[in-house]
């Protein structure tokens, strides 16, 4: 197990040493000059240029990316061209707010999705099951900002329960953190729920005609037992997969929700670096969004191999 | 033994017939199942009656989709949930089709065991065999999982898999194909049943594996007195194990009897037809024999006798209208044709 691990981290390792690269190429075919967007009005061609190699932007690109490496492995992100800042701090102030609102909603999927997909694969066919196939439809078709935007209507507007935007961090008051959470959270959730409903109908509905439920059935075991230890063992296997993908897009942050909501995570963290050409603050952002998807997929490696007996762990 | 006190005290609490009666173990009466299908309703099993007793073996055999399992799963409460099923079935001294699904679910597992087709897919892949193997046993007998896993390792020693404690912990895929059918065997027996279902238990394995896997059966039957039912299509697994066979064709038993009677005076035109098709070795090089044409489709079975459109003899035209009702023609043997023992 220990050596599983210790190579898929070193694999992980490779893969975000790629992510780098290719961040940091892509930034150099946007259009647009940052130093000039940083000088404004107040340009000068000195100032300019001053900026320029102060910033080492004068340097050719192997030389560029070298050094932006170096300095990533000390934890060292470079500065915001924007505020001056370091990045790496900028980034990691923003992750709390991201990682509370997409865990959130991952829990408020899963809590409707796996009563709702189990029931409609167990009872197919039933009112529960049209129910949840017009959810899913639903969930899946309509865009997250529309329903955030009935969201605040309803609950802050018209109904007045909840705050239509703001964050407040959870380790300040969870009181005040759980009323701003509930409608970002709830809107995402939405989304992933009608995902994660779907595909849990379907795998269970699988399983349910695998022969050994029959054995299990055959054998007289009580109906929660068969359901419980012979189909949603098997069933569940290849869920976590799904529900790992949902967590870890969500924690790349949801751009349009966190703007919608004023949620100062890393979506609105990278939209507003775009926004003003912050290079530093993107490629923070980015570098740290491919690392918690690393991170979760590994997570989800080991899981199947301790879900699954006959995946063997070499 | 620590679990024995736990298992006997399971066995008072139930009435059991085994080896001190003769009244049938299952009996099914006239059962039909029809099953809902978008073409119309499909008649799998259109009226059959037979019984077994214990210590006997019981065989059933006819072509794939001529009803053999069907009619064990629907008297057994393991019918789909589209089909509708008639009749009656008793097991020992239950009404089977008059009891709510809960009671016959008790019944199953305790008084029933069942050996499915395929081994390689009958077992839950993320389950422990020991545990799978004693499940019904807690279940039904309340046994702890202390006492089930001493069940499990006895059980998994007495239909012979090497080694069974180290191996009690170990999962399906862990085992060959002949080692899983033993598993499965081992797990229909854990609460001792009364009435052993074998459904093609020997299909899906190699030839070497199907001998042993039948030795099994009956050696295990031998010493526990437990009624067998064994469906297949092998006739010569028939001839070497059943004391009791009936042919089952388009849903119906077209004949009916013990095994010696029917082997030596096949009577209905299909059972001479299916034990004429039999490879036979001496006739080696020669082609085999086959019966020309397809059995009945279950959405369209003919009025009369559904071998009618296959039939060699085909003697009358009222054959195809009328159905020919089972008529006794030895000691127990019975056939459904108008002209019994007729050749072309």
């Amino acid at each position: 197990m220990a050596r599983f691990v210790l190579r898929r981290v070193l694999q992980s390792a490779v893969v975000l040493l790629g992510v780098t690269l290719v961040v940091f190429l892509l930034l150099q075919l946007v259009p647009g000059d940052p130093v000039r967007v940083a000088l404004g009005t107040r340009f000068d061609p000195q100032t300019y240029e001053a900026l320029r190699a102060r910033a080492g932007l004068d340097q050719p690109l192997p030389v560029q990316y070298a050094s932006y490496l170096g300095h990533a492995l000390t934890g060292d992100l470079g500065v915001s061209f924007r505020t001056g800042q370091p990045v790496s701090r900028i980034v990691l102030e923003r992750l709390p707010a991201t990682l509370s609102l997409a865990v959130t909603a991952v829990v408020f999927a899963l809590l409707v999705a796996f009563p709702l997909g189990i029931v409609a694969a167990v009872r197919s066919g039933s009112a529960v099951d049209h129910a949840a196939r017009v959810f899913s439809q639903f969930g899946v078709s309509v865009p997250d900002f529309w329903m955030g935007i009935m969201g605040i209507l309803l609950f802050a507007g018209v109904l007045g329960w909840l705050p239509p935007s703001g964050y407040v961090a959870l380790t300040d008051d969870p009181g005040r953190w759980a009323t701003h959470v509930a409608l970002p959270a709830v809107t995402v959730g939405l989304v992933t729920a009608s995902i994660l409903t779907r595909f849990i109908r379907s795998s269970v509905l699988e399983v349910l005609s695998a022969d050994y439920v029959r054995t299990a059935e055959a054998k007289g075991l009580r109906n929660r037992v068969v359901i419980l230890r012979h189909v949603l063992r098997n069933a569940l296997i290849p869920v976590v997969t799904v529900v790992a993908v949902q967590l870890a897009s969500l924690l790349g942050g949801v751009i349009v929700i966190e703007v919608l909501f004023a949620w100062p995570g890393i979506g609105r963290l990278t939209f507003d670096a775009v926004q003003a050409r912050d290079y530093p603050v993107l490629q923070g952002a980015v570098l740290l969004v491919a690392a918690l998807f690393l991170l979760v997929n590994l997570l989800v490696d080991i899981l199947y191999a301790r879900l699954d007996p006959r995946i063997t762990v070499r | 033994m620590s679990d024995r006190t736990e298992r006997s005290e399971g066995r008072e609490s139930v009435p059991s017939q085994r080896r001190t009666s003769d009244r049938p173990v299952l009996s099914v009466e006239d059962l039909t199942v029809t099953v809902g299908t978008r073409r119309g309703p499909a008649h799998a099993v259109a009226g059959v009656s037979w019984q077994v007793r214990a210590g006997e073996t019981f065989a059933l055999v006819g072509e794939s989709g001529s009803g053999k399992s069907m009619t064990l799963l629907a008297a057994t409460g393991l019918a789909p949930r589209a089909a509708t099923v008639t009749g009656r079935v008793r097991l020992l001294d239950s009404e089977l089709t008059a009891l709510p699904d809960d009671r016959r679910r008790r019944l199953r597992g305790r008084h029933v065991g069942f050996v499915f087709q395929d081994p390689m897919t009958s077992l839950n892949p993320v389950l422990p065999v020991g545990r799978q193997v004693t499940e019904a046993a807690e279940e039904h007998l309340g046994l702890s999982r202390r006492a089930a896993r001493d069940r499990a390792v006895e059980l998994l020693d007495l239909v012979g898999i090497p080694s069974a404690a180290r191996r009690v912990d170990a999962y399906p895929h862990q085992f060959s194909g002949g080692m899983r059918q033993r598993v499965v065997i081992a797990m229909a027996l854990a609460c001792e049943p009364d009435l052993l279902i074998a459904d093609e238990p020997t299909t899906a394995l190699d030839v070497t594996t199907q001998a042993q896997i039948v030795e099994l059966v009956a050696d295990l039957q031998q010493r526990l007195g437990t009624a067998v039912v064994w469906v297949t299509h092998d006739l010569g697994v028939v001839a070497g194990i059943a004391d009791t066979v009936a042919v089952m064709y388009g849903g119906r038993i077209v004949e009916q009897g013990p095994v010696d009677a029917v082997f030596d005076t096949p009577t209905h035109p299909y059972t001479r037809a299916l034990l004429a098709a039999r490879p036979d070795p001496s006739r080696r090089g020669e082609d085999l024999v086959a019966i020309p044409g397809a059995p009945p489709s279950p959405l369209d079975l003919p009025p009369g006798c559904a071998f009618w459109p296959r039939c060699p003899v085909r003697a009358d035209p009222r054959c195809a209208h009328e159905l020919p009702p089972l008529t006794p023609v030895g000691d127990g043997h019975t056939v459904r044709t108008f002209y019994p023992g007729e050749t072309p």
